[in-house]
C-alpha cells in the first residue's frame, strides 16, 4: 500500500495544454475522487498515474517512488476502465487471471487470488463463461476484479459506473464503498456525478480547465467551498446565486439586509445560498422573497422554483409543501453560515 | 393496388433474371476456357465442333508431361504462401503501430503507401530489371518473387489490418498494458485472437493477389522461378493458335484458387464486411 504525490504535473498535446500544473497528496489509504466537468482533464489525469499518458513536465509518485518512466504493470497500480475493456475472447477467470499470469505468478497462487476475488464479488458461478455471456452489471465486477487480483497499491477508477443504470449504479457504489473498507488501499476514482463524488470520497478533488479548485473533505467542499465554481458543482440541486447590491453596513438581495464584515474591498458580489438552507419566514424577517413558478415532487420532498422581484431564478427545499400554491409569494430566511460571499468577478470565496 | 401489385410481379421476375443474366455473362469465359480445354488444337479452331466436339484429356496430359505443370505449380504455392506470410510478418506490427500509436504522420503514412498502387509497374521495369538481373543477381529466384509480391501486396495488406484493428476498443490493448503484456504479447494474445477474421481474409485475398499476379512475375523470371502466370504466358506467345493446349494451362492455373475462394467464401464475404468485434 502507498499514497501518491503529484508535483507540477503537466500535460500538453502537441501545442494545446489539457493539465496545467497539478499538485497533489494522497495519503495512504485514501479514497479520493476527481470530480468536474466534462472535458476538465480528469481522464488525462487518472491516465498519467497509471502510465497510459506520458506526463509532459512534472513528477508523479506512487510511495517514495517517482514513477514518470516505469512502464504501467510496474506502478503498482490496477484500472477499472469505463467501458470494462474486459479481453472478449478469454473467459472470466482467464480475464482475471492474465496480469498475473504475465508476472509468472505462480499456479496456485493466481488461483487462491481469482477464487477469493471472485468470492468477494460474488461472481464464483460465472468464472467459465467469456464476457459476452454476462451482464453489464456482471462485466463490471469482473472489470473490478481483475484490478483486485493484482493485489496494487493503488486502485484507479474512470467512472466505473456509468454504463449501469440507475439502480444498479447505486448498488454497485456501495459494494465499492464495502471494498474500500475491506481493502483499504488507496482508490483514485473518476466521475462526473457529484453524488457518487459526496457518498465514496475520503477526499475530492474539483477540477476545471486541467487545475484544482478545492481539494478537501466532502462536507468541507459543502460547507466551505473556496469558489463559486466549487459552490455550484457541489451539491444537489445547486447552490443558488443572487446578485447583492451593496448596502451600509451589507448586502441586500431584495429583503433585509445581510451584514457582512468582508476580509476585502471588492466591487460586487453574489450572494450564494443552497436550496435545503432556505427556511421559510416572515416578510419581516425575510432575507429573500419569491413567487412560486414550478414544483417538481419527489416523493420524500419538494422542490420550489421560485422567482425573486428582480427576476433571478431560484430554488427551495421543502418536506411538504401544505397549501401552498403555484403564484404565491414565500419569503426566506436562511443562519449566517449558511449564507456564501462570493467575488462576483474572480468567483473566490469572501469571508 | 393493381398497380402496386402488377409492379412487384415485373419486379419478381426482372431483378433474378437481370442477376442470372448478368451471372452468366460473367461466367461464360470461364464456362468457354474449361469448356474449350477438352478440344484438340485443331477441334478448337474449327467452327463445325464449336460446340459438338469428342471430348478428350489429351492436352491435360500433354501439359503435365511435356510442360512441367507441377513445377509452375509448387513454385506458385511456394511464393504466394511465402510473400503472403511475409507481408503479414511486417504488416500486423505496422498496422498494430499505426492503430493503436498514431502519431501526426500516420495519415500521410497510410495514403502514401496506397499512393505507390498508383504508379503505373510499366514505369519501373526497367530499372528493376537491371537493379536484379545485373546488380544483384537475383533475377529468377524465388526469393526475389516472394519479395516482389509481398512488396506489391503490402500496401493492400496494411490498409486491411490497419481497418480491422481500428474496430478493437483502444481499452482492451490498454488493459493489456496494465496487465504487463509485452507488445508481441498483446499482438499474440489479444491482438489477433480479437482481429482474427479479419486477419484471415486479409491473408486470403493477398494470397489470391499473390497467385494471380502476371506483370512481374512473368518479367522477373525465366525458368526456375517462374510461376503458373508464366505458364500461360509461355504457351500463349510462340504459337498462338494452340488454344486447345492453352485453355487447359489456364484452366489449371485458375482452378485451385477458385477452389480455394470457393471453400472461404463466407470468410472472404464476412472478412469484407466485417466491423463486429465489440
Ligand atoms: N489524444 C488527445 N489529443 C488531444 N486532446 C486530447 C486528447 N485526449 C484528451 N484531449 C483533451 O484533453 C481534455 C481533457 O480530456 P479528458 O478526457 O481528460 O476529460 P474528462 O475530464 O475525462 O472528461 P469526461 O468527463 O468527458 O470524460 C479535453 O479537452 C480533450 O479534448
Ligand atoms: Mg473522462
Amino acid at each position: 500500500m502507498a499514497g501518491l504525490t503529484i508535483r507540477d504535473a503537466r500535460k500538453a498535446y502537441g501545442e494545446t495544454q489539457v493539465i496545467h500544473g497539478i499538485d497533489l497528496d494522497i495519503a495512504d489509504g485514501d479514497f479520493v475522487v476527481f470530480v468536474g466537468p466534462s472535458g476538465c482533464g480528469k481522464s488525462t489525469l487518472l491516465r498519467m498515474i497509471a502510465g497510459l499518458e506520458e506526463v509532459t513536465s512534472g513528477d508523479i509518485s506512487i510511495g517514495d517512488r517517482v514513477v514518470n518512466d516505469v512502464a504501467p504493470a510496474d506502478r503498482g497500480v490496477a484500472m477499472v476502465f469505463q467501458t470494462y475493456a474486459l479481453y472478449p475472447h478469454m473467459t472470466v477467470y482467464k480475464n482475471m487471471a492474465f496480469g498475473l499470469i504475465q508476472a509468472k505468478t505462480p499456479k496456485d497462487e493466481i488461483d487462491r487470488r481469482v477464487r477469493e476475488a471472485a468470492k468477494i464479488l460474488d461472481i464464483e458461478n460465472y468464472l467459465e463463461r467469456t464476457p459476452r455471456a454476462l451482464s453489464g452489471g456482471q462485466r463490471q465486477r469482473v472489470a473490478i476484479g481483475r484490478a483486485i487480483v493484482r493485489e496494487p497499491d493503488v486502485f484507479l477508477f474512470d467512472e466505473p459506473l456509468s454504463n449501469l443504470d440507475a439502480a444498479l449504479r447505486g448498488q454497485t457504489r456501495l459494494e465499492i464503498a464495502r471494498l474500500h473498507q475491506r481493502l483499504k488501499t488507496t482508490i483514485v476514482y473518476v466521475t462526473h456525478d457529484q453524488v457518487e463524488a459526496m457518498t465514496l470520497a475520503d477526499k475530492i478533488v474539483v477540477l476545471r480547465d486541467g487545475l484544482i479548485e478545492q481539494y478537501g473533505a466532502p462536507m468541507e467542499l459543502y460547507e466551505n467551498p473556496a469558489n463559486k465554481f466549487v459552490a455550484e458543482f457541489i451539491g444537489s440541486p445547486s447552490m443558488n446565486f443572487f446578485e447583492a447590491s451593496q448596502e451600509k453596513g451589507g448586502f441586500s438581495i431584495g429583503g433585509k439586509k445581510v451584514s457582512v464584515k468582508l476580509s476585502q474591498e471588492v466591487n460586487a458580489i453574489d450572494i450564494g445560498i443552497r436550496p435545503e438552507h432556505l427556511k421559510q419566514t416572515t416578510k419581516q424577517k425575510a432575507v429573500l422573497s419569491g413567487t412560486l413558478d414550478v414544483v417538481e415532487q419527489l416523493g420524500d420532498h419538494v422542490l420550489a422554483h421560485l422567482v425573486t422581484g428582480q427576476g433571478n431564478e431560484f430554488i427551495a427545499k421543502f418536506e411538504t409543501l401544505g397549501d401552498i400554491k403555484l403564484g404565491d409569494t414565500l419569503h426566506f430566511d436562511a443562519t449566517k453560515e449558511n449564507i456564501h460571499f462570493f467575488d462576483k468577478t474572480s468567483g473566490a470565496r469572501l469571508v | 393496388m393493381a398497380v402496386v401489385a402488377q409492379s412487384s410481379r415485373f419486379s419478381k421476375l426482372f431483378w433474378p433474371v437481370l442477376a442470372w443474366t448478368v451471372a452468366l455473362v460473367f461466367f461464360f469465359p470461364i464456362f468457354w476456357l474449361i469448356f474449350t480445354s477438352f478440344k484438340t488444337d485443331a477441334d478448337a479452331v474449327k467452327p463445325d465442333h464449336l460446340i459438338f466436339f469428342k471430348p478428350t484429356l489429351e492436352n491435360y496430359i500433354n501439359m503435365t508431361e511435356n510442360y512441367d505443370y507441377w513445377r509452375f505449380a509448387i513454385n506458385s504455392v511456394i511464393t504466394s504462401t511465402f510473400a503472403t506470410v511475409l507481408a503479414l510478418v511486417v504488416g500486423v506490427p505496422a498496422a498494430y503501430a499505426m492503430a493503436f500509436n498514431p502519431t501526426r504522420h500516420t495519415k500521410d503514412v497510410l495514403l502514401w503507401m496506397l499512393s505507390t498502387k498508383m504508379l503505373p509497374a510499366a514505369a519501373v521495369l526497367y530499372p528493376m530489371t537491371f537493379l536484379t538481373k545485373n546488380f544483384l543477381d537475383i533475377y529468377d529466384t524465388h526469393f526475389l518473387v516472394i519479395l516482389v509480391l509481398c512488396l506489391i501486396n503490402l500496401p493492400i495488406v496494411i490498409w486491411m489490418l490497419f481497418t480491422y484493428f481500428k474496430e478493437i476498443p483502444k481499452e482492451i490493448i490498454e488493459a493489456g498494458k496494465m496487465d504487463g503484456v509485452s507488445t508481441w504479447g498483446e499482438i499474440k494474445d489479444i491482438l489477433i485472437p480479437l482481429a482474427w477474421g479479419g486477419v484471415a481474409s486479409t491473408a486470403l485475398l493477398c494470397f489470391i493477389f499473390c497467385w494471380n499476379e502476371a506483370y512481374w512475375t512473368v518479367r522477373l523470371t525465366t525458368t526456375e522461378a517462374s510461376t503458373l502466370s508464366k505458364l500461360i504466358e509461355g504457351n500463349r506467345a510462340p504459337e498462338g493458335l494452340f488454344f486447345g493446349r492453352l485453355s487447359a494451362v489456364s484452366t489449371a492455373a485458375v482452378a485451385p484458387i477458385i477452389v480455394l475462394g470457393w471453400f472461404c467464401q463466407k470468410q472472404l464475404v464476412q472478412g469484407l464486411t466485417f466491423g463486429a468485434v465489440k
